[in-house]
């Protein structure tokens, strides 16, 4: 990277996020004046957008190409007062906590005692929320049976298409206004409520457009007293590009990147949507533009990488906005989760998508090596090999990018959930696995669910082992089963009555947000906001599906397995024995803990005994959960992903019949609980390609790889791996190439780290079984890697 | 952890092992792979292994068998009808030196190679360097005038000694000479595999 890249970079990484009260202020500025009286919920939303975006510090960076953040600096990360309100116990958290810190100052504490939290305090969204659910609700959500996403964070998961390519602001300003001339007072009587939405977004398109034109006045300002003639010419060049987008559409590349990213930083300044927001298929809407500016000679390949690494920088000056509570348990991390996806197919007719942009989004991922934007690569059997092997070379260089995707199977899940071909071609991940079809779809997800925390409440007569509180349903003494077919059933009715109660809540979240918190802005990109005239959280969206993620299927499968194999066929150990264990987390019985955890079929080894209890498992939350109806006009869909949540959902988990303490992390995602795979990656692709992936909405799974096992052809290998586990339909696979410091960690507690595999000499091994001396072998020479 | 003794490994059936093979079936038809038979040493179990090797064939799924040669010929043959890959260890091209750290001589396991070479076998030596034993430049030369001279050999890998046998034989004896051996650096590693690719043929290092 070249000199203004590196420092833009340094600048980007070194700065710690801190708290900016400026978007906090400025909305109870204009909450406290007299519009919210006067006006509709929707025109106040835009018009308070609107005074946002008229209203924030503009901030131009020394020698950066795309301007604009979301904060008054990078890394100046706003709050969203009227969704959450931080006490100032909060803030004292914020401060100082180990995991995601955000500096908060003496003035931001003062103004938040001053004036935010006095205006705020009982008018919040989150407020509203926890008041409108029932006791049920709040005891299943204490316990940890669900996580709720939108008690303190917007809906999110949106993802753009190529409109903002095509159109600019004023064009979608047009579309609006023929769209509002055309509605039926007689016929449509819900066309008052369409007129006001329609006013909202004509207001949020001004508000872009004038956020824009504010940065190009001040990179006039700033191109004046530049002494630098070349740094002078560019802001100028800034100037011309920002009073031209988005207004109008791009006209060249430049001003494609920099029209998405006033998109971008205006769809999270609306509302703090998690999962943030994305482009999508980048390389797909870049190309026109490359190749028009390499024919007319006005861009060379450089020119063009160094706009994308510039572009990169910005992601990563914007940490996710503070999460608290329960929220930050599931989501503890910055990372907004904007997924870049290269490759798959083209949406028109299917063919491969793969093109020059793509091969340079890997070099700019494998040079920036930064956690922000995150990157995939979307592999159908009709993209080249050398695609995929291009991606697994930086998947090498060990920071867990790029992450791969089956398109082929994506296809079939959105073609299953009712999207017509087009649509499901021009979609792909968002977020972390979750598939939407971009720039046409809500996909909501609305909480994880803690599989493994049910199969406890079933084993306890639907009492909390914690608090001794009837969480879930009396379904019985566990002890009196005498087969497991009734532990199974059991298991089931827990489960059914917590999706029961899950969506019976999220149908009231649901109206929340589409009465009180519409998003405008959002709604002008997803189509058919515009031409149904409903906004982005009340059914304007072409799809609207809502996902409740089901976590732990490793753990609820081995807990299973353990019981059906010892006490009821085996019958070497009595139900009673082992709820007692379990009571006692195998204190004075660790010689049944031990063979639970190394006599007992597990998940993740082609284990058809265990294999066909995690279908199972599986198909019981499917049949429960898919395609009951939202109050979106949507369906409620099945997906499998934890970002963080495994570690909190364990924590009130007590011990369990597959040999895990109290305590410990459950499993994530789909792969199968941490150290109890050891017949190797092929045995864990076979069993996770068990779950029919192509009734999801997504699955993730993770692989740990030592970077010697990637050396030389280990690239071909990792390729065929990939290829092969796509054959069997699976969604999604990630790698952790690991470093010294897990290594020696996994010397420690070797029996957490069974599966990790190393190169040896000539061949893989699992570390924890070559002996003391080659781990400390391989330990030094993995330091030596990565230096 | 206690030094009672431990059962490490199990007894199967052929239709057992051949259950575990067939399970990856569709790793081997995307990278071209399949299955090698190792050990310990598999000619020490000809009919156990004949009768798997027969399985594959009938299965078509490509087979190797890793070996070290040292084995009555007419097995060696029986073996070699049904094999469609051999991984052949050479330790040491000196007949008494060979004998004296293994305990047998190497003419059997020389004219093994030779004879699989000759019925049209595709050949990969293998050869574990160890300093000290069979690292040495006159060796090096004699074990590349010998796999020159061999028609079906397509590579020659060069293996690094490790100490992952360490704990095996901790577990076995109470000895541990073995253990006093240094693993090869890259620089030897490289010198040995491009002395040795002089003969003709690719050299590969780790393998």
């Amino acid at each position: 990277m070249n000199e203004r890249v590196a420092k833009l970079r340094k600048q980007s990484v070194e700065t710690r996020p801190y708290i900016s009260t400026e978007r906090a202020e400025l909305m109870t500025e204009f909450y406290k004046s007299d519009i919210p009286q006067r006006e509709s919920v929707p025109v106040c939303r835009a018009l308070s957008f609107k005074h946002l975006m008229e209203n924030k510090t503009i901030c131009i960076n020394d020698g950066e190409l795309i301007v604009g953040e979301r904060g008054p600096a990078p890394k100046a990360t706003p709050t969203y007062p009227e969704l959450c309100c931080h006490s100032l116990e909060d803030l004292r958290i914020l401060n100082s906590r180990e995991r995601t810190p955000f500096v908060v100052t003496e003035e931001v504490r003062k103004i938040y005692s001053e004036k935010i939290i006095p205006f705020w305090k009982g008018k919040t969204i989150r407020e509203k929320l926890f008041g409108a659910m029932d006791q049920k609700w709040h005891q299943a959500f204490n316990a940890g049976v669900f996580t709720e996403f939108m008690e303190q964070r917007a809906p999110g998961h949106a993802i753009l298409d190529d409109k903002i390519y095509r159109k600019g602001m004023l064009d979608f300003k047009r579309d609006i206004s023929e769209n509002r001339k055309k509605l039926d007072y007689f016929n449509d009587l819900r066309a008052y409520d369409k007129d006001q939405e329609y006013q909202a977004m004509d207001i949020c398109a001004d508000a872009v457009i004038i956020f824009a034109w504010r940065h190009a006045e001040k990179a006039k300002e700033l191109a004046k007293t530049e002494n630098d003639p070349i740094r002078r010419s560019e802001l100028e060049q800034i100037a011309e590009v920002c009073s031209h987008i988005p207004a109008n559409a791009p006209r060249n590349f430049w001003e494609a990147l920099q029209s998405y990213w006033f998109v971008h930083l205006s769809v999270i300044t609306e509302l703090n949507t998690w999962d943030s927001f994305n482009p999508g298929r980048l390389d797909q809407h870049l190309l026109p533009f490359y190749e028009q500016g390499l024919q007319e000679g006005t861009l060379t390949p450089e020119q063009a990488k160094e706009l994308l690494q510039c572009f990169w920088i910005k992601f990563n000056n914007q940490p996710a906005p503070p999460k608290v509570g329960v929220t930050e348990e599931q989501s503890g991390t910055y990372v907004d989760f904007a997924l870049i996806n290269t490759g798959g197919l083209r949406p028109a007719d299917g063919s491969n998508a793969v093109n020059d942009i793509s091969y340079m989004i890997l070099d700019v991922v494998e040079e920036m090596r930064l956690p922000q934007p995150s990157s995939c690569v979307q592999i159908s059997k009709k993209n080249p090999d050398r695609f995929l092997k291009r991606a697994c070379e930086v998947i090498r260089t060990g920071f867990g990018q790029p992450s791969v995707f089956n398109t082929d199977v994506i296809i079939q899940e959105m073609l299953q959930d009712g999207k017509n071909m087009t649509d499901a071609r021009a979609g792909g991940p968002s977020g972390c696995v979750t598939i939407s079809s971009f720039g046409k779809e809500s996909c909501t997800l609305t909480g994880y669910i803690n599989w493994p925390k049910i199969f406890e409440l079933a084993c306890n007569n639907g009492i909390d082992p914690n608090t001794g509180e009837q969480v879930g349903l009396p379904t019985g003494d566990a002890s009196k089963f005498d087969s497991y077919q009734q532990l199974m059933d059991a298991y089931k009715e827990q489960l059914r009555y917590f999706i029961d109660l899950k969506i019976r809540t999220n149908n009231v979240i649901e109206r929340l947000y589409a009465n009180y918190m519409p998003a405008p802005f959002m709604s002008i990109l997803m189509d058919d906001c515009i031409a149904r005239g409903l906004d982005y959280h009340n059914g304007g969206p072409r799809y609207n599906p809502t996902y409740i993620q089901g976590v732990g299927i490793g753990t609820t499968t081995d807990a299973l397995t353990a019981v059906k194999y010892h006490v009821f066929e085996q019958q070497n150990i009595t139900m009673d024995e082992l709820l007692t264990a379990m009571q006692a987390n195998f204190e004075g019985h660790e010689r049944l803990q031990q063979r639970l955890l190394y006599r007992t079929p597990k998940y993740g080894n082609d284990d058809d005994y265990a294999d066909s209890i995690a279908e199972e498992v599986f198909n019981a939350y499917y049949d429960l959960l898919n395609g009951r109806p939202n109050t979106k006009g949507g369906k409620y869909r099945v997906n499998l992903l934890p970002t963080t949540v495994h570690i909190y959902f364990g924590s009130v988990v007590g011990a369990l019949p597959n040999g895990r303490k109290a305590g410990e992390p459950v499993s994530e995602g789909i792969s199968p609980t941490q150290g109890s795979d050891t017949k190797g990656p092929t045995a864990v692709f076979k069993s996770t390609a068990r779950i029919d992936h192509a009734r999801t909405g997504g699955t993730l799974l993770n692989m740990k790889f030592n970077p010697d096992v990637l050396a030389g052809d280990g690239i071909d290998k990792l390729a065929h791996l990939i290829r092969s586990y796509f054959k069997l339909d699976g969604h999604h696979v990630q790698f952790n190439v690991i470093g010294a410091e897990t290594l020696r960690k996994a010397q420690q507690n070797p029996e957490r780290y069974r599966d990790l595999i190393v190169r040896v000499a000539g061949f893989s091994d699992y570390f924890v079984d070559v002996g003391r001396d080659l781990q400390n072998e391989i330990i030094a020479r993995t330091e030596q890697q990565s230096l | 952890m206690n030094r009672a003794r431990e059962i490490i490994g199990r007894q199967m059936t052929v239709s057992e092992v051949m259950f575990e093979v067939e399970k990856d079936i569709i790793f081997y038809d995307q990278s071209d792979g399949g299955v090698t038979f190792s050990g310990g040493e598999p000619l020490m179990q000809p009919e156990f292994l004949l009768a798997l090797l027969n399985q594959c064939q009938a299965k078509q799924i490509h087979n190797a068998v890793d070996t070290s040669c040292y084995a009555e010929p007419k097995i060696v043959e029986m073996v070699s009808e049904r094999t469609d890959l051999f991984l052949c260890d050479l330790k040491h091209m000196d007949n008494e030196i060979h004998e004296r750290f293994t305990g047998v001589g190497n003419s059997l396991i020389l004219d093994n190679i030779r004879r699989l070479s000759e019925a049209g076998k595709e050949i990969v030596i293998r050869i574990p360097v160890i300093p000290g034993f069979n690292d040495e430049k006159a060796n090096i030369e004699a074990t590349g005038k010998f796999t020159a001279s061999l028609p079906g050999v397509i590579r020659v890998d060069i293996l690094p000694f490790n100490r992952g046998g360490k704990e095996k034989l901790a577990r076995l004896t109470a000895e541990s000479k073995l253990m006093q051996v240094e693993t090869p650096g890259e620089e030897e590693m490289n010198s040995i595999a491009k002395e040795l690719s002089k003969y003709g043929f690719e050299v590969k290092i780790g393998g």
